[in-house]
């Protein structure tokens, strides 16, 4: 079963985002919260990563992080699925374990 | 009893400079209690921690390197490491210290803990385990 | 209360445990006093395991476990000593617990 990975942190000042891209298998889950969340707007040079994981599986954005930040629906790049705490929660269930990249 | 899990603490920080390493360790340490099926991942700057002829005396902190070395008689004998995270800062295995443990189960010979892995092998590391904690 | 041993010239700070804040200021003569503190009139045989901690503390930077502690006592000094109620008889507190407190040693991780 597959495996849900949550990115916190920007990929403009940390690897985490890299390396968490670098380790996923196949079906496994992204869901960028907190800064993380930065990495979902288009056209910036973390658009490649995020493709790699969009590619291998679903990747999810956190919509009160990408509200607190400005980052609108059309803002992200294609693909990216909002959730709320509630789907966040369906996230972790619908998954055999949680990685943190912090 | 219970059936053990299989639980995989994933170090990605250098030591010193943050309280992850150190606090990573003492989870460690405590959860060795349960008795459950344990392993170490180390990955990015993770592998700083494993360093050789690390010496905290003028930093005056604790030299947690050597800590390490106690895992194995805690049962904890498996410290995988990403070839890839070495290779990106200029290390190989030759540059980290020997940790080994005594397998009782075969007179207490001497064998290595570090288990040198790809990118793809701990990718499919994390995928075989029940409980991934993060540090 | 008093957060102090107190030997002749020697002061030390120790928490609300009994264990001392700057493990550095130990010595033997501190040793005695805080076996007195636990009720331990310290003979050989607690000195070999407080010495054996300190030698582990040394090399490994913890305090072991009690089961670790078992382990590697049988281990150096054999299976009458590497044995859990023969250190519960030194040390009736808990030997890694106590023994940890009376050699200037902080409190073995995992150990409630």
């Amino acid at each position: 079963m597959s495996t849900l990975h949550t990115v916190n942190k920007t990929p403009f000042e940390r690897n985490a985002l890299q390396s968490c891209v670098g380790h996923l298998s196949p079906g496994d889950a992204l869901l960028m919260i907190e800064d993380g969340v930065v990495g979902a707007r288009k056209g910036s040079s973390a658009t490649a990563m995020v493709q790699a994981a969009l590619a291998s599986g679903g990747v999810y954005a956190l919509a009160s992080d990408l509200d607190a930040r400005g980052i609108r629906p059309e803002d992200m790049i294609e693909g990216i699925q909002r959730v709320d705490y509630g789907g966040f929660v369906d996230l972790v269930a619908q998954h055999a374990r949680t990685v943190a990249w912090l | 009893m219970a059936q053990k899990k299989k639980f995989l603490y994933v170090n990605r920080k250098a030591p010193y400079g943050t309280i992850y390493a150190l606090e990573a360790l003492e989870v460690v340490l405590i959860g060795a209690a349960f008795e459950q099926d344990v392993s170490l991942a180390f990955l990015d700057d993770g592998v700083f921690q494993l360093m050789a002829g690390q010496d905290t005396a003028a930093a005056s902190m604790k030299n947690f390197s050597r800590t390490f070395k106690a895992l194995g008689d805690y049962d904890v004998r498996k410290f995988y490491v990403e070839r890839e995270s070495l290779a990106e800062r200029g290390l190989t295995v030759e540059d980290l210290m020997p940790i080994t443990y005594e397998d009782e189960a075969e007179d207490y010979a001497e064998k290595p803990s570090i288990i040198p892995v790809s990118r793809a092998e701990m990718a499919a590391l994390i995928a075989q385990q029940d409980v991934v904690l993060s540090f | 209360m008093s957060m102090q041993y107190k030997v002749g010239d020697i002061v030390a700070d120790h928490d609300e445990e009994g264990y001392l804040t700057d493990i550095t200021v130990w010595n033997r003569d501190l040793a005695l006093l805080i076996a007195k503190t636990e009720n331990i009139e310290l003979t050989p045989e607690h000195w070999e395991v407080i010495d054996f901690l300190r030698e582990y503390y040394e090399e490994y930077q913890i305090a072991p476990a009690i089961r670790i502690l078992v382990k590697e006592m049988k281990k150096k000094f054999g299976p009458d000593k590497g044995d859990q109620k023969y250190l519960y008889e030194l040390f009736p507190y808990g030997p890694a617990k106590q023994a940890c407190k009376i050699g200037g040693l902080p409190k073995p991780t995992g150990c409630i």
